[in-house]
């Protein structure tokens, strides 16, 4: 109320006029309008001066703000700031607090009417456009105001020689060097806006074609991630057809990072200018002419646009009627959209950027505006997507106004209200979950697994994915396209790009090695190329420039002699030869740096050799691996220098361990390899590809898996591929079991699938029919060869001397805190000993007896010395672990004394 | 199956099975759920008590064991062997697989690959070639023997697809047969070289004398099998220039040996309608079956029955016992000692003598057996 005063309502009854004049509003207004009267607020000036009080004041203070009070200024620029005061003239934004207030009165009155923050409606999503503009906005203003700086510098000099050059002044790449910092780093401190953002920019992941794909769908939220609320995290339905249900990290980020849906389309900001006066004429009446009574007259709707009000309407359906009208024509953007609240009386416009929105058809009083013809000529090839949009037979409809229309999700399902036909519903999800043949009948985190493993799946990363240099690359040798796609696979193109294979699955328990998801592999199939893959790892060399103007060198390798034998693989020019084969250690630069880097030499390229050390760099691989130089690059770095990348391949087959997963969620390592005679053969001598173990099925309810398994089969006996679109069956996108098992039979199969298997080790038949049939497996980047590691003794530490940590440091297994408590519970001391020391770090020490402190051997005297006592009296000699004796030393140099006191064992 | 009560049997069945035991001996039941009785009764003395000797007699398996080629082409054999035990039909089929022998690449030596396709790659795709060359010719060879013209086949593939042509697809046929061996030589010492210079210069192989020479290969004895298979692509300006050297080896080893694209059997179904079904019934039953193993005939007075007429056709897809009753009328059966085995042959050698290579193998390794064990 106050706040009212001080922008100059200061009428008590005008205040409540505006915000209504239901008595339950003035009952809830009551102890303001009390606070007023004590207060002795009565007047705006009053007012003002009352929340004066309230204001912080600073030590230091702005000349304008002395002038008009913080108070005032507060007001005017930082209280709701996006409704614009022309000198003084609070009146809008009086009638926006009024209108604030009573939503909020609303809301206290009846809890419907509170908004929810997590509907989708609710929400925007912010761009890189939108990020780099505040960006440059930043960063053009501090490069004016450094012009501005050293021209004022050079503008007070008294003597000026020559005439004043702007150009001169502008600081050089400021906006370049804070646009790459800002993207390299991904960094996004924008003083000027209060922003401090990390983590903005990502490095596209290229792991494959579907992480790519599926990573420029991602949604990041702005919620801090380790806070347990269940609100934001959970589905929302308002994200129907908007952001795919299915695809969503677990853990930590579950349900708040998102991804896109397929069609979904993510608004520009649209200009604004136009779109007001245009509503204008269509009969909004202005705010400035509204007394507070009128303002929520019954049968008039507030206008809000982009969240200011523009002014009211007396007939809101027949202006939106008409903005929409405008729209399909093409008038108006066709991403502006119309959303009429009855519940709160309220037509909201929005041409912002950042609303998620998505393509329906328009139907009229249920009868699609989309006819047969339509189709026809889109098929032809006359018409396109954009050609549907613009003769209006189709429209983006953001969130908020799905909820004016009417949705029916089949053309057949149509009643005279509706006003939309959805295009398809297989488009709810996105491109991850539409990989998933059947995703409707599985168990729905399974969909969500399968979603998370699609992009680690090996297959083709690009068209140029031979051309590229990536740092790491897994490439399978013989991809193929999925026997059971879906519409979406067709549409992203993963049925050209693919990952994984087909692989002809028996669904039965063999030889026990097939426990806890563990598949069995035929060798033969792994022979043929089931599985193969391409690891590519890159290894960079830099041919440094130093500042004296010398440079590294790279020399023709030596022949003979000691380092000959590593030195195979180089060409006479120094690098490795693309095609030779790699071995650890071997290496593959012969490159020399120069001993004097910095004291600059009077002719640098006329160094004599002995002026050089080598820096030779040798390649670290596992042990084993035959991998091969694949190609040499020559480039430059950004300081010039040149910079020469090798691309090592190695060739893998499938071996015990390996990852492998259909598309339903349900990975499994490979647990036995086992020679195709011992396979089991069927009535028609197949011979499956891997076994899966039926067990993986009960619990993980994946019955699209099965229904792949049956349309797999069904494809391959009658040379058609089948479909399996989400919800597609309808609608003919999705072949139906029935019809699937009746073409089984045509082709002699059974209906459901099952095969009569023979033994491929005794011969007899088994005595269970065994459901077989093609299930496209992926192989995952998990592999055995990047992850096992053992080792006897190694490297250590040099600080304590304890064996070093990781596999990639050839460290040591720790026996951590956990397994030593259970040693002490068990009371195997000797082994504790043996671990926590004698494979550790045992040092042997000499104690003083009668100090307890630590001294040393006197290799001389052949005796142990007390460096304290000066003696070697009572010293006597133990063992103990190295960082034992360090985190003594370390004691003694902080004043701490450890004092050892020793008894007979 | 017709059970019989066990007060109707004969008091001292002797010399004889009941009939329906005799049905579980001989035959494997396929029933809706599940297949029953698919174990071969090995026990000698498992009827022992009805007094039937169960061991295996060699001059009753002489006596009953037949072969019947039912089809043979180039590359396919179909034929039934009648009279055997599944273990030893599965052991022709696993040896088949694994254990007859024949060439195949297994050392490609790059000259140069500047194609797409890496050279391990290449290298597996060439050794997955089928070649026609016949591996009793040849002898193994251990990994200190040198290659010579007893244990080792050179091809030669040298393409190149010149810049500003179209792509070419390399197939199979552009592999050449080189009888006289390698022809890249071996990088040697210059000394050495200095001192034999007249002689023939070293190269991969040791090749006393061309293989065309040798009495056992004839003119067009070793080629491959197929003209057609894709090797690789080349895009302008890229060249392939290799050397492949196969060598004899088993299935065992790695699936290129294996000189059967597949081997198997299946047992001889056996359909039988436990009683008459008749009319619509019997026409149901032809129309559920989708290889047409039933016909009808007519029995006269305008009645209609079913038959099985082609029960060889049978794939036990099951249609005609699901659903109703009809595994009351409909018994699926699988004869337990009659197998139709089928050969399909890689191209390395025909068919049918691949299985004698089988059987020839079975009985080394029979003789194997008994050596060691006197």
């Amino acid at each position: 109320m106050v706040i009212m005063k001080a922008m100059g309502i200061e009428s008590d009854q005008e205040v409540v006029q505006m915000i209504g004049r239901d008595p339950r509003y003035g009952a809830l207004l009551l102890p303001s309008i009390q606070e007023c009267v004590e207060e002795n607020v009565y007047t705006q000036q009053q007012a003002l001066e009352y929340l004066e009080t309230k204001v912080k004041r600073f030590s230091f203070s702005y000349g304008s703000v002395e002038k008009e009070g913080r108070a005032l200024s507060i007001i005017r620029d930082v209280f709701l700031a996006n409704v614009l005061v022309h000198d003084l003239h609070f009146r809008p934004k009086c009638i926006y607090v009024a209108v604030i207030l009573r939503r909020m009165m609303e809301a206290v009155l009846n809890k419907d009417a509170i908004d929810d923050k997590d509907y989708v409606g609710n929400k925007r999503l912010e761009l890189s456009g939108q990020m780099i503009s505040l960006l440059f906005e930043d960063l053009f203003k501090t490069m004016n105001s450094e012009v501005k700086k050293s021209t004022d510098n050079l503008l007070e000099k008294s003597s000026r020689s020559s005439k004043l050059d702007i150009s001169q002044h502008l600081a050089r790449d400021i906006i370049t060097h804070g646009l790459e910092r800002a993207i390299s780093t991904g960094n996004w401190d924008v003083k000027r806006f209060k922003m401090h953002r990390k983590g903005m920019t990502q490095v596209v992941l290229r792991l494959s074609f579907i992480a790519t794909v599926g990573h420029m769908t991602r949604i990041l939220p702005q919620f801090e991630k380790s806070r347990k609320v269940s609100g934001p995290r959970a589905l929302q339905p308002s994200q129907w057809g908007m952001l795919c249900p299915c695809d969503t990290p677990e853990g930590e980020a579950c349900g708040l990072v998102k991804n896109l849906s397929l069609m979904t389309h993510v608004t520009t900001d649209d200009e604004e200018g136009p779109l007001i006066s245009l509503c204008h004429s269509l009969g909004v009446e202005d705010l400035e002419l509204l007394s507070g009574e009128e303002l929520h007259a019954p049968n008039s709707f507030l206008v809000m646009f982009n969240g200011l009000i523009l002014g009211k309407h007396r007939k809101p359906q027949h202006f939106a009627t008409a903005l929409r009208k405008l729209r399909r024509a093409g008038i108006i953007g066709e991403f502006v959209s119309v959303f009429v609240n009855e519940k709160q009386k309220c037509i909201y416009i929005a041409s912002d950027g950042g609303r998620v929105c998505r393509p329906l058809v328009i139907a009229d009083k249920g009868i699609s505006r989309v006819k047969e013809h339509h189709m026809k000529e889109l098929k032809v090839g006359i018409r396109t997507f954009n050609d549907f949009l613009r003769d209006g037979l189709i429209e983006y409809l953001d969130v908020n106004e799905q909820n004016n229309a009417l949705i029916a999700l089949y053309e057949g399902e149509a009643v005279p209200e509706t006003t939309h036909i959805e295009i398809e519903p297989f488009t709810i999800l996105g491109v991850c979950a539409g990989l998933i043949p059947f995703p409707h009948h599985n168990q729905s985190p399974r969909n969500t697994y399968q979603c998370a493993m699609g992009k680690q799946a090996m297959g083709n990363i690009a068209y140029n994915q031979l051309c590229r240099m990536d740092s790491l690359l897994y490439l399978l040798v013989y991809p193929q396209r999925p026997l059971l796609t879906t519409r979406t696979i067709e549409l992203v193109g993963y049925d050209k790009l693919g990952a994984g294979q087909n692989a002809t699955v028996a669904v039965m328990s063999y030889s026990g090695y097939d426990i806890e998801d563990a598949i069995v592999m035929n060798k033969s199939s792994l022979d043929r190329g089931f599985g193969r893959c391409i690891v590519t790892k890159k290894l960079t060399a830099i041919n440094q420039k130093y500042a004296n103007n010398t440079m590294d060198r790279i020399i023709r390798p030596q022949r003979v002699g000691r380092d000959a034998e590593r030195m195979q693989i180089l060409d006479d020019d120094g690098l490795a030869a693309p095609g030779e084969i790699i071995r650890p250690y071997d290496i593959y630069i012969n490159k020399q740096s120069p001993i004097n880097k910095e004291i600059s030499v009077h002719s640098p390229a006329g160094l004599p050799d002995s002026a050089y050390k080598s820096a030779i760099q040798t390649y670290k691989g596992p042990r084993g691996e035959t991998a091969v130089v694949d190609r040499v690059a020559l480039t430059s770095d950004k300081d010039n220098n040149l910079c020469i990348k090798f691309l090592i391949r190695h060739t893998r087959r499938p071996e015990l361990g390996d990852k492998f997963s259909s598309r339903h969620g349900q990975k499994g390592v490979c647990g036995t390899i086992i020679q195709q005679e011992d396979f089991p053969f069927s009535e028609r001598g197949i011979c499956p590809d891997l076994i899966m173990n039926p067990h993986g099925f009960p619990s993980r309810m994946t019955i699209g898996k099965m229904i792949e398994l049956l349309g797999g089969k069904a494809g391959v006996s009658c040379g058609r591929f089948h479909y399996g679109s989400a919800f597609g069956e309808p609608s003919g996108h999705a072949d139906r079991v029935e019809v699937i098992s009746e073409t089984l039979v045509k082709h002699g199969f059974s209906y459901s699938g099952k095969d009569f298997i023979y033994s491929g080790i005794t011969g007899s038949p088994l005595q269970a029919y065994i459901f077989m049939g093609p299930i496209y497996y992926q192989k995952l980047k998990h592999m055995v060869l990047d992850k096992m590691h053992a080792r006897a003794s190694g490297p250590r530490v040099m600080l304590t001397r304890q064996p070093t940590e990781g596999r990639s440091r050839d460290g040591g297994l720790r026996l951590g805190e956990m397994e030593r408590d259970c040693l002490i519970a068990y009371g195997a001391s000797m082994l504790i000993y043996e671990r926590l020391m004698v494979s550790s770090d045992p040092f042997e020490v000499q104690v003083c007896r009668a100090c307890g402190l630590l001294g040393y051997y006197n290799y001389k005297l052949k005796a142990g010395i007390c460096s304290t006592c000066k003696n070697g009296d009572n010293i006597s000699t133990m063992k103990l672990p190295y960082a034992c004796k360090l985190l003594f030393q370390e004691l003694q140099s902080m004043n701490i004394v450890p004092r050892l006191k020793l008894a007979e064992a | 199956m017709p059970t019989v009560s066990p007060l109707e049997m004969d008091d001292v069945p002797m010399g004889q099975l009941p009939p329906h035991i005799q049905l579980q001996r001989t035959r494997v039941f396929c029933a809706s759920d599940a297949p029953t009785q698919t174990e071969n009764i090995q026990y000698s003395g498992a009827y022992a008590s009805m007094g039937v000797d169960n061991s295996f007699r060699l001059d009753d398996f002489v006596k009953n064991f037949r072969v019947e080629v039912v089809r043979l082409d180039e590359d396919d054999i179909e034929f039934d062997m009648i009279g055997i035990d599944a273990a030893l039909a599965n052991a022709f089929r696993r040896i088949l697989i694994a254990e007859v022998p024949t060439m195949a690449i297994e050392k490609v030596l790059f000259a140069n690959n500047t194609s797409v396709i890496p050279d391990e790659v290449l290298a597996h795709r060439l050794g997955l070639i089928p070649i026609k060359a016949d591996p009793r010719l040849f002898e193994y060879m251990s990994e200190n023997d040198t290659p010579n013209e007893k244990n080792t086949i050179v091809f030669k593939l040298h393409v190149q697809c010149k810049r500003g042509d179209p792509r070419i697809t390399v197939k199979s046929d552009q592999l050449e047969w080189l009888p006289n061996g390698s022809e890249f030589q071996l990088v040697t010492d210059n000394s050495t070289s200095n001192s034999n210079s007249n002689s023939k210069p070293k190269t991969y192989t040791s090749f006393s004398r061309s293989q065309t020479s040798l009495p056992e290969f004839s003119e067009d004895s070793i080629a491959l099998k197929h003209n057609d298979i894709t090797i690789a692509k080349l895009g302008p300006g890229q060249e392939i220039e290799l050397e492949a050297h196969a060598v004899k080896g088993v299935g065992k080893t790695h699936a290129k040996w294996s000189p059967v694209a597949t081997a198997w059997y299946r047992m001889l179904p056996e359909v039988v309608l436990l009683e008459n079904v008749e009319d619509e019934k019997a026409e149901e039953l032809v129309k559920k079956c989708p290889v047409n193993v039933f016909d009808i005939e007519d029995v006269g007075e305008g009645k209609r029955r079913a038959t099985v007429a082609r029960p060889r056709a049978c794939t036990l897809c099951r249609e005609c016992i699901r659903g109703d009753d009809w595994e009351n009328r409909v018994a699926l059966r699988r004869v337990k000692n009659h197998f139709i085995f089928t050969i399909e042959s890689s191209g390395a050698l025909p068919p049918e003598v691949l299985f004698t290579e089988a059987v020839k193998v079975l009985e080394s390794k029979c003789e194997q057996v008994i050596s060691d064990l006197s």
